[in-house]
């Protein structure tokens, strides 16, 4: 090549030897690519958070190793991973719904709350007997706490649909009108003697634990794992069949990906915001049901460390995919618990942001592919 | 250069080169857009570069412009060799470019967008003082714009105005235009063509990229022909070289420019507007009293300079705009006013101007693409099912019968071509088997051998009885398959007529009413 660099800038950067290169992919990736891409962002983080462990002085091997075995090392402690990744993963399909519509339901949090309040109004208003079956209890209670969460969510759903409102400033500050709902009722009417949460709910309202079919086999002892497990499997099952296979679940793709082609193919999308957000907010709300019948069983104020906010991290972490969103949060519940066990505090905080970070840049490698070219190399 | 013209054309041939690109390759994956081109630019020309969609014409003069790199060659500007890294590095070296698609910020006036990434103004803006100098620069080359104007004020002619300033105060020397007609009236292009003649006249050179021949042959000194990444025609002087000459050179075949359209008796009227008006998104008004009748088995051709309430008919009749008053039936059945739903189910196919923004979904795969129409009915509608096994098997059988080139049917349609996405709404609409359908502007932006698929498919449907409605601003197109042609002009019908007549049509589009032609025309021959 005879061209002559015209500017110093331009000289700098003849001098390396190589060019890289970033090319738009004109051909779709095959299936396995994305998650292999999302294994290796995962294993990029881990290698910077070792190395930012070992600068602060720890063992990065021993540290990884504390973390898998208090997370996955035994029965017990998977059991509790689970029980972290069991609200985050109703909470994350509610927003990997409404995502997939370019819908930002940034209120999943609200929902879980007034999904929570659903359930417990079943149980101490009290709509059913403290003896009635428990198969009743779930029931009622999942229908409660959905139908509040769903109600919860019309209402963002019915402005943006009518009005244009901005769904993610109304859906944000319903969140802390929701948490004040709830707490009217934990203090003033639910309040057991003063203190701040409800009394305790009876046993027949809580969602049966693995531990209490010790009788049928002893390994189940003290594990807390709850139906509300099963209820997050059926419903990433039920939305992935929604979304890929049904005439609702095209319409909701065709609207997130490009509103006026829906439209001009006969689709009304102001319904369809509304029910969209409905059922995101039925299952953030089924979330709530399922930790306070599952895990908290009374109402209380500290039922969510921020659920509804990790749930929008987990649905795009898991690329909106629902069975992406299971995996993503066993992988999350993971983090919380073992995270506690290195440092109250810190590196597992830090270790969360180097995964979320890697996996959302390795997103561009689904889009480009990177070629390194070096001088005089045709290409 | 290869051939020397003879004395004619002198000023042009002896002029000094301003530009020499020199043996540019350009790969892009998959394609070599570029295959050792050369291209040579004098001062004070107006140099086309001609040839089909996808023949590399963008492609080599976004390397000059320092949007691309080349992969290998060289590009001298006044006979020194450069190395461009960005759009910056060509301006430096007086080389703009006016791109297809305005880069503008539609909020900003127009002496803002003008300023924007300019080392001056400093601190303050200035404004007033800016103005002035954007106003004088624009009498000196008749582009007329109001500098203090926002841009999303502006109609596309004055958007490209306003890029031809920006290059223009860069102190470009040499101007590239990427299709500067595509999106203009017929007045405008007069009115552009005025500004580029105006503009060599003061020395500055010009490259004018275009697929149409009409205008090369009406604007350029010169002509480069690009084939597939390759050039076939180098630096030809317009005044010597013949419009079927550059249409063989261009596609390598002569094309043929006529359309056999088979005699057939025209039945019932399908579709019928009385008296349509309607606003704009602005909420002027766009139709004032419309009227118009499509039979089964003939085309509708509608005339008239882009802007001039064809959109909005268009959107009016499809249900996915109100209108204030008016009547519009489908086979008998008002369909004026009721979701866009409604008119669908009732057989009518619809074939939108924007291919990318409503015609399809561009990251769902052709399969959910072509369905958009058929998933609430059987076999591909089940229930509240999609059966994905039956839509993937219609998928693959529209891509077989209209040749969409994809290597599958799960590919995300961004990533086809113009003409195959086209393909994709074509199939998708005639698959339908519509009563009635309307075409916007089909061709628009399509290569020549698109254009002749395209014209075939409307003819096809044309002869299996549907009613259609053809709006398109190329006249040819609308002369050579309509039935008959109306035409529209500030949201009126100007009149109708049966055989193609190119002035009346132009006095019509311009905003004469048949009736008045008529008149004067009898005027003169009594």
């Amino acid at each position: 090549m005879g061209d002559i660099a015209s500017t110093p800038a331009a000289s700098n950067r003849k001098r390396l030897p190589f060019r890289i290169k970033m090319e738009p992919r004109l051909q779709v990736p095959p299936k396995w690519f994305p998650a292999a891409v999302s294994a290796g962002a995962i294993v990029v983080a881990l290698v910077l958070g070792g190395i930012l462990i070992s600068l602060v002085g720890g063992d990065p091997f021993r540290s990884y190793a504390h973390i898998a075995r208090a997370s996955f090392g035994n029965l017990g402690v998977f059991s509790d991973t689970i029980v972290k990744a069991t609200p985050l993963i109703l909470v994350g399909l509610a927003c990997s719904v409404a995502f997939r519509m370019k819908l930002w339901n940034i209120g999943a949090e609200g929902q879980f709350f007034l999904g929570a309040f659903g359930a417990s109004a079943v149980i101490l208003t009290p709509l059913l007997p403290a003896d009635a079956p428990r198969w009743l209890f779930i029931l009622t209670c999942s229908i409660a706490g959905m139908a509040c969460g769903a109600l919860w969510a019309f209402i963002p759903g019915y402005l943006k649909a009518r009005l244009n409102v901005n769904e993610i400033i109304t859906t944000l500050m319903m969140n802390y009108i929701a948490i004040a709902f709830v707490n009217f009722f934990i203090f003033a009417v639910w309040t057991e003697g003063g203190f701040q949460m409800s009394r305790m709910f009876p046993k027949n309202a809580w969602l049966p634990r693995l531990t209490d079919f010790s009788a049928v086999s002893p390994i189940f002892r003290g594990l807390t794992t709850h139906l509300g497990l099963i209820l997050g499997l059926v419903a990433a099952v039920i939305v992935w069949f929604i979304m890929y296979r049904s005439r609702w679940g095209y319409e909701i793709r065709l609207i997130g990906d490009n509103p006026r082609a829906a439209r001009y193919a006969g689709i009304d999308i102001a319904r369809n915001t509304i029910l969209v957000m409905m059922f995101s907010g039925a299952l953030a709300g089924l979330g709530g049901v399922s930790e306070i019948t599952g895990v908290v069983h009374r109402l209380q104020g500290a039922i969510s460390p921020g659920y509804g906010f990790t749930g929008i991290i987990v649905a795009w972490l898991a690329k909106l995919n629902p069975f992406g969103v299971v995996v993503v949060s066993i992988l999350f519940g993971a983090l919380i618990l073992a995270g506690r066990e290195i440092q109250p505090s810190g590196v597992p905080k830090l270790i969360q942001g180097f995964i979320l970070v890697c996996l959302v840049a390795s997103d561009f490698l689904l889009r480009y592919r990177i070629r390194v070219v070096r001088q005089g190399e045709e290409d | 250069m290869s051939d020397q013209p003879s004395d004619q054309s002198k000023s042009i041939t002896e002029a000094p080169l301003v530009i020499e690109m020199r043996n540019i390759v350009k790969r892009f994956p998959g394609v070599l857009a570029n295959d050792r081109v050369d291209f040579e630019l004098r001062r004070g020309e107006i140099h086309a570069l001609l040839g089909e969609n996808g023949a590399g014409k963008s492609t080599l003069m976004n390397v000059l412009a320092g949007l691309y790199r080349q992969d290998s060659g060289t590009i001298l500007v006044n006979g020194k060799a450069v190395d461009f890294f960005s759009p910056r590095d060509a301006i430096q070296f007086g080389i703009g470019m006016v791109h297809q698609h305005f880069m503008l910020v539609p909020t900003q006036t127009v002496t803002e967008n003008i300023l924007l990434g300019l080392d001056e103004p400093r601190f303050l803006m200035r404004l007033p003082y800016y103005d002035k100098v954007i106003e004088d620069l624009g009498d000196r080359f008749g582009l007329k714009v109001d500098p203090c104007a926002k841009i999303w004020q502006l109609s596309v002619g004055e958007q490209q105005r306003v890029e031809l300033l920006k290059m223009l105060y860069r102190g470009a020397e040499v101007l590239i235009m990427d299709e500067p007609t595509a999106v203009l009236a017929p007045v405008e292009i007069e009115g552009l063509i005025k500004t580029l003649r105006s503009m060599v006249a003061e020395g500055k050179s010009v490259i004018f990229i275009s697929h149409k021949l009409q205008e090369v042959m009406a604007i350029s000194d010169r002509v480069t022909v690009l084939r597939k990444g390759k050039v076939t025609a180098s630096g030809l002087l317009t005044s010597q070289s013949s419009r079927q000459e550059l249409a063989h050179q261009m596609v390598g075949r002569d094309v043929v420019f006529q359309m056999n359209k088979p005699a057939q008796q025209p039945g019932d009227v399908v579709l019928s507007v009385e008296n349509i008006h309607a606003e704009n998104d602005k909420g002027l008004p766009a139709l004032r009293g419309v009227s118009l009748n499509v039979r089964a088995g003939e085309i509708l051709g509608l005339a008239g300079v882009a802007g001039n309430g064809q959109s909005e008919l268009a959107q009016v009749i499809s249900g996915l705009r109100k209108c204030s008053e008016g009547t519009v039936t489908l086979s008998g059945e008002e369909i004026c006013n009721h979701p866009a739903l409604f008119a669908i189910k009732r057989g009518l196919a619809y074939v939108p101007e924007d291919r990318t923004h409503v015609g399809t979904s561009p990251n769902l795969s052709v399969t959910d693409n072509v369905i958009m129409k058929k998933y609430r009915l059987p076999p591909i509608g089940r229930g509240w099912v999609v059966d994905m096994p039956a839509a993937t098997k219609f998928a693959k059988e529209l891509r077989e019968a209209y040749e969409i080139v994809v290597p599958n049917v799960e590919t995300p349609v961004r990533l086809l071509s113009g003409g195959n996405l086209q393909r994709v709404i074509l199939a998708r609409e005639i698959s339908g088997e519509p009563v009635f359908m309307l075409a916007m502007q089909p061709t628009r932006g399509l290569d020549v051998g698109a254009i002749e698929g395209v014209h075939r498919l409307l003819l096809a449907q044309r002869s299996a009885g549907a009613a259609i409605l053809l709006v398109s601003e190329e006249l040819e197109e609308l002369m050579s398959l309509s039935d008959r042609i109306v035409v529209i002009y500030e949201g009126r019908i100007m009149g109708e007529v049966q055989t193609a007549d190119l002035e009346t049509i132009g006095l019509m589009m311009t905003g004469t009413p048949l009736e008045q032609i008529q008149k004067q025309g009898a005027a003169q021959n009594g």
